[in-house]
């Protein structure tokens, strides 16, 4: 899984400013202008401002935001699809910034692939050789990446289908296909701009799951962006939430519900059933003199959903542990009166 | 074949690499007879006589071609070019031969005298005069008419949508010997020149003119098969004295009465050999010529046939210009 | 005053703004009447621009051998590409008519499978039947050649196009003209550069045929998946690995269709390329037209449409098929055992076609026409006379005698009005320009035969297009008809109207009529249908009539379909007049036929030739800012 000492992927100070005087305006006091103010002034657009954040190796880094707020850009930034206009990206302990285009190949070639939202496969490969593209234009012979390739399609469920063609596939299976090309240069990082929004709901459920599992068998550093806040909180170890270009919290989905930077943010996660995002930790309380603490035993990560059925069982309150410790308890009337407090009802699938 | 294409690229390649420049006739397309030798087993060469668009010179054309083929068993072919393209067609390779040539004396002087890319081959024994002609209905009802003086008197007559306000003065083909804009401004004339288009569209309106009494006023020319089917009366110009047409803008006279001749290229003079020769000994009268140019437009012939037919009819007189 | 139509046409549109244009048509008309007859520009053989140029003539001429640019430019080229023809035509020849009719038909069964083999062994025999065998090897040389040439030119400049804006943005204005050049405006400065014959034609066939295979491959390399590019540059892929793995295949299909234009545009050049001596079927053609026979004309024309649809539908096949379905093995096989047995019959069969073997029609032909003629002789005379004295007779004097200066107003107020300011100063530098070069009179002239041709071919074109709108039934007989006539060359359609009218003016605006109105019907059908269907609903549920739904709803909202109709009917038809200088047309196309004809006015046809461009530019920018401008309202703010 790497060393966690130093992040798998680090990033200052990023700016891309899309315009005839992108350096002029990065230079100048304008950057500060809020977007549209910019683009009145000087007819330059502020995709990415100023953002910075580590990632990071084995985790799932999640990047959240309307549409127009500079997610796409931030992540293409980070392997130069698209030149930043400043800021420093460092991916495996190297400068993006400073390596040469064929260096810059290089590190597209083995460090890090990218899945893209509408898939971005060629109609007139078969599946395997859409599969074996990375492999091809590394060099790699032709047996070698056929049989690599199939081993990746196995991986993704997608057995059988090598000799297909990707319109003759469903859109779930073509971003299987498009999965499997990523995964098939074996590359430290994947990097997912909005892979599932073009699937319908179910297979999109599905590809998330699939997701979840590739994670855990092959352990790549994720970035991940989205749109849609479930997702983020489903996938995310943590999620950095952006608009208008700058990131205006990064957390964890617990920290986010819980303790909102902003009404932004908080209205964002306004629908999102708490009781399906909040641990313990938030609820517990230090016992009062004289109260049991003969109830079940639950972790402190414990969502309070789950907490339920525990406390239904039990007349005694929950004895809430951190490792060892007792970090505190909850009884019925604590999780009855926290639920009661939700203003919606459950609404948003977990 | 795969050779000869490979000479060909080789001889392409050796030239360029020569530095020598490339001039026009360096063209593989030469007109050489021994260029078609391959191509065509037995042939004596290709022969490449430019047609000109009138059935006089198709029949005179078609009559060498078909000795040539089958006196001398050479390959021929007839591209169709106009007279000044021809001439230029000297210098390209694209032309071996002009089987009549009238006048011309400006072309003479830069392709002959200057450039030297093509020599004289004696006459056609053709004579030729253009003129300006009416259909024989209109002289006998209007006496005065061929008096080019008259012709403004006249000149409603003439009218037609084309012409507008002004009267007709049918022309051929655009590349004929032609005087008659500055003959028409020099002389004052109230005519505007409609072009037909083709020797056709000028037969065409002589035989209507003549058969529905229309009045038409027409360039045309002598030797030609039209006289001995229609009466048709020449108009007088000024007559044509030496040296009368020297500036071209400012004729005001008749033509003259020319010697027909055949023009060769250099190339071909030098190397054509018997085809060159015959081209050379080729001699006829007006009237030979307008029985096969009758035969081609009247009674259905090809050329080639047409030419069959004079020459099974005059073996003595083709017989001299075999050579020997 | 050309501009009557233009200046009138939004008057119906509405009172208030029928006033301007109807004061501006008022003054015009009374200006005319002041100064007719004064500051016209006659036509003088003599103007100085066309002995300039002649004079030019006659000095390359002397020094084609001599001046290091053609030594060592110029002439290697014409060597070049002379050389290319030559290796085309000797192979032809040596695979003689079973090799070619082999050749051809496995092509044909690869491109698209058994039925396009079939037919393209029926159009190669055709060939030979029409006894035109030699004529054709000829001009499919020639075809080869031109394409060839411009695709190798054309695709790799389309590609670069196609990725860089900037370079595109240079590119477009110079297809834009050379597409509304008319055919016969490339041959004379060709003659000039590369004298004439075989290479000339192949040149000019070039240039001619270079714009659409530019333009389709910039589209399609353009509108290749963006999505596929970028993965592929995020797995680390060169630009020439992209270039190669993902542009070029996914551009593919589109990228035939410039393949098959490509070859349709040669296909209609080298015909006139016949003016200066490239051999081939319009030698042919052009001896019919100057023998006036129909007879000789036709089999070379039908041979040229034969052709043109062997050569379409094997392309199109091309671009049709099925991205991944690999040729079967029976396609292989049939397309296999067709070019063996060419191949294994070249020594067995004459090379040349048997001429036993050939139907010749001629005679026949001739006689058909000669009847035609002698029978609807009156007829034909009658539209003929009534069209010439009632419409191009009056307009011709009109714009001939009006002073040169209220037509250059006339046309700015016209082209300003409908285009904007810009295009109108463009089209008046044209006119200008036109005037300086002493082209003034025949200009004159053929706009006017231009404007009658247009009217014709809008009224016509709005009824038919309008009727195949309206009547599926009628679209679905129309739209094969109109297929087939925009497959065929242009000068094709000089054969019935010289049949029918003899040469006159006439006969060129009866042949650009037929040649525009196949475009101009489809434009209009395109537009109306384009209307969408909800618009349509309200208005019938409104209880329009479906008069009323036409005038109010339909025509209205087709208008900028309707005005790029009238753009292109513009285009095409100047196109057509100026060729119709073959058939008496007379004005700039003949003075351009002149120009090749007689050494002496070589001049005049290159200027008329430069001439014909700027009329082409000057019309184009009169209309086509119409379909540009987004709105009526917008009118208002220029």
């Amino acid at each position: 899984m790497g060393d966690s000492h130093s992040a798998a992927i680090t990033v200052e100070g990023l700016w891309k400013i899309f315009g005839p005087k992108a350096q002029k305006v990065l230079d100048s006091e304008d950057r500060h202008l809020d977007p549209a103010a910019l683009r009145e002034k000087t007819g330059c657009t502020a995709a990415v401002r100023d953002v910075g954040f580590e990632v990071r190796p084995g985790e799932v880094f999640v990047v959240m935001g309307l549409s127009g707020s500079g997610k796409s850009t931030l992540v293409r930034c980070l392997t130069r699809l698209i030149e930043p206009s400043a800021g420093d990206i460092t991916i495996g302990g190297e400068n993006i910034g400073r390596a040469s285009p064929a260096r810059l190949r290089e590190i597209r070639r083995h460090q890090v692939s990218m899945v893209f939202q509408h898939f971005g496969l060629l109609p007139h490969r078969k599946v395997i050789d859409n599969v074996a593209y990375g492999l091809e234009i590394q060099g790699t012979p032709r047996a070698a990446r056929h049989e690599r390739a199939e081993e990746i399609l196995s991986l993704v469920g997608l057995d059988g289908h090598a000799d297909a063609y990707p319109d003759q596939l469903s859109g779930g299976m073509q971003q299987r296909v498009g999965l499997a090309r990523a995964l098939a240069v074996d590359p430290q990082v994947m990097l997912f701009d909005e892979p599932f929004s073009a699937l319908d709901p179910l297979i999109r459920r599905d590809m998330q799951a699939e997701v979840i599992r590739l994670h855990r068998e092959v352990g790549k550093t994720l970035v991940f962006i989205t749109h849609d806040l479930s997702e983020a909180l489903k996938l995310g170890e943590r999620i950095a939430i952006m608009r208008a270009g700058s990131i205006v919290q990064l957390g964890t989905a617990e920290e986010l519900v819980g303790a909102p930077a902003d009404d932004y943010v908080a209205d964002f996660v306004r629908d999102v059933p708490r009781s399906h995002v909040l641990t313990l930790r938030w609820l517990c309380r230090s016992p009062e003199p004289g109260e049991s603490l003969d109830g079940p035993e639950l972790p402190v990560s414990t969502v309070i959903r789950d907490a339920i059925a525990a406390s239904s069982a039990s007349a005694h309150p929950i004895r809430v542990v951190d490792g060892d410790e007792l970090a505190g308890v909850v009884d019925r009337v604590d999780l009855l009166s926290f639920l009661s407090g939700q203003e919606t009802p459950v609404r948003a699938g977990a | 074949m795969k050779i000869r294409l490979l000479a060909g690229l080789l001889a392409l390649g050796l030239t360029a690499m020569g530095c020598g420049g490339a001039t026009v006739d360096t063209s593989t397309s030469s007109a050489a007879p021994e260029a078609g030798a391959s191509a065509s087993g037995g042939s004596a060469g290709t022969v490449k006589i430019a047609i000109n668009p009138w059935v006089g010179y198709e029949a005179s054309a078609n009559v060498v071609a078909y000795l040539l083929e089958n006196e001398l068993n050479y390959d021929v072919e007839l591209p169709e070019i106009k007279e000044q393209l021809a001439w230029e067609g000297f210098e390209t390779g694209d032309v071996d031969v002009i089987i009549e040539n009238w006048g011309h004396p400006d072309l003479k002087k830069q392709f002959i005298e200057e450039k030297k890319v093509a020599v004289e081959a004696g006459s056609t024994g053709n004579k030729g005069v253009i003129g300006w002609y009416i259909p024989k209905w209109m002289a006998d009802e209007h006496p005065d008419i061929t008096d080019w003086k008259n012709l403004n008197k006249y000149a409603e007559l003439f009218k037609t949508s084309e012409s507008g306000d002004k009267g007709q003065l049918l022309f051929g083909d655009p590349s004929y010997v032609s005087n008659e804009a500055a003959l028409i401004k020099n002389l004052k004339l109230n005519y505007k020149i409609v072009t037909g288009g083709s020797e056709a569209a000028l037969i065409k309106g002589a035989q209507q003119a003549q058969a529905q009494k229309k009045p038409l006023l027409f360039y045309f020319w002598d030797p030609h098969w039209l006289f001995s089917q229609t009466e048709l009366v020449r108009v007088n110009l000024p007559p044509y004295t030496e040296g009368c047409d020297a500036d071209p803008k400012k004729v005001a006279c008749d033509y003259p009465e020319m010697d027909l001749d055949k023009i060769v290229s250099k190339k071909f003079a030098d190397t054509g050999g018997k085809a060159y020769e015959l081209v050379k000994n080729f001699n006829w009268t007006n009237e030979d010529q307008n029985a096969v140019a009758d035969d081609m437009t009247n009674n259905g012939m090809t050329g080639e046939d047409a030419a069959k037919k004079w020459v099974e009819a005059n073996p003595a007189k083709w017989q001299a210009w075999i050579p020997k | 005053m050309s501009s009557a139509t233009a200046v009138g046409r939004p008057a119906r549109l509405g009172l208030p703004r029928w006033a301007a244009p109807a004061g501006a048509a008022v003054l015009f008309a009374a200006a005319y009447l002041v100064f007719r007859d004064t500051a016209t520009l006659p036509h003088n053989k003599e103007a100085a621009p066309f002995l300039a140029v002649t004079e030019l003539r006659e000095w390359i001429d002397d020094n084609r051998n001599d001046n290091p640019l053609f030594l060592y430019f110029l002439n290697y080229i014409r060597l070049f590409v002379g050389g290319l023809y030559d290796a085309f035509h000797t192979v032809l020849l040596a695979l003689g008519w079973p090799g070619i009719t082999g050749v051809m038909g496995a092509l044909g069964w690869l491109s698209g499978g058994r039925w396009i083999a079939a037919l393209a062994v029926g159009g190669v025999s055709a060939f030979g039947l029409l006894g035109l065998w030699e004529s054709s090897v000829d001009t499919l040389a020639l075809v080869a050649v031109a394409v060839l040439l411009s695709l190798a030119v054309g695709i790799p400049l389309g590609v670069w196009a196609g990725l860089s804006w900037r370079v595109r943005r240079v590119l477009t204005p110079v297809l834009d003209v050379m597409q509304i050049m008319p055919t016969f405006a490339y041959l004379a400065p060709l003659a000039l550069f590369f004298h004439i014959g075989a290479p000339a034609g192949a040149i000019a066939t070039m240039i001619y045929a270079i714009p659409p295979a530019i333009r389709i491959t910039a589209l399609a390399i353009s509108e290749v998946s963006p999505t596929a590019v970028e993965a592929s540059a995020s797995l680390g892929a060169t630009g020439r690995q992209t270039l190669f793995k993902v542009y070029l295949p996914l551009a593919r299909s589109t990228m035939a269709l410039a393949v098959n234009q490509t070859i349709m545009m040669a296909l209609s050049m080298v015909v006139i390329a016949n003016l200066i001596s490239a051999p081939g079927l319009g030698g042919d053609i052009i001896r019919g037209l100057s023998r006036a026979q129909v007879g000789i004309m036709l089999p070379a024309g039908v041979a040229v449409v034969i052709m043109a649809v062997v050569l379409d539908r094997m392309t199109m096949a091309l671009s049709r098929r099925d991205a991944h379905a690999a040729t079967s093995r029976a396609d292989l096989a049939g397309a296999g055992a067709l070019a063996v047995a060419g191949l294994a019959l070249i020594p067995v069969l004459p090379r040349v076609w048997p001429e036993n073997l050939t139907v010749n029609v001629v005679a026949e032909v001739n006689d058909a026409v000669r009847w035609a003629e002698t029978n609807w002789y009156p007829v034909t005379t009658f539209i003929k006379d009534v069209t010439t004295r009632a419409l191009l007779n009056p307009l011709e004097s009109l714009l001939t005698s009006a002073p040169w200066w209220l037509v250059a107003l006339a046309v700015l107020a016209a082209a300003w009005r409908v285009s904007g300011l810009r295009p109108a100063l463009t089209a008046l530098a044209c006119l200008l320009a036109i005037a300086l070069l002493g082209l003034w009179e025949h200009s004159m002239m053929t706009m006017s035969t231009v404007a009658v041709a247009v009217l014709v071919t809008l009224a016509i074109g709005l009824l038919l297009g309008v009727a195949a709108a309206r009547s599926p039934r009628f679209s679905a007989v129309q739209r094969p008809i109109l297929d087939a006539a925009q497959t065929m060359p242009a000068f094709v359609y000089l054969l019935p109207a010289l049949a029918l009218f003899g040469t006159t003016r006439f006969t060129a605006i009866f042949a650009s009529v037929i040649y525009a109105v196949p475009p101009v019907v489809r434009l209009v059908e395109d537009g109306i249908r384009a209307v969408p269907a909800t618009v349509v609903e309200a208005a019938a549920s409104a209880g329009s009539t479906p008069r009323q739904l036409l005038w109010k709803v339909q025509l209205p909202m087709a208008r900028r379909a309707i005005l790029l109709a009238a753009n292109q009917g513009i285009v095409m038809t100047l196109a057509m007049v100026v060729i119709g200088g073959l058939v008496g047309a007379g004005a700039l196309g003949y003075d351009v036929v002149l120009g090749f004809s007689q050494r002496t006015d070589f001049g005049m046809g290159f200027v008329a030739g430069i001439a014909t461009v700027l009329l082409g530019v000057m019309l184009d920018r009169i209309t086509q800012g119409a379909d540009r401008r987004s709105s009526p309202r917008k009118r208002k703010f220029t």
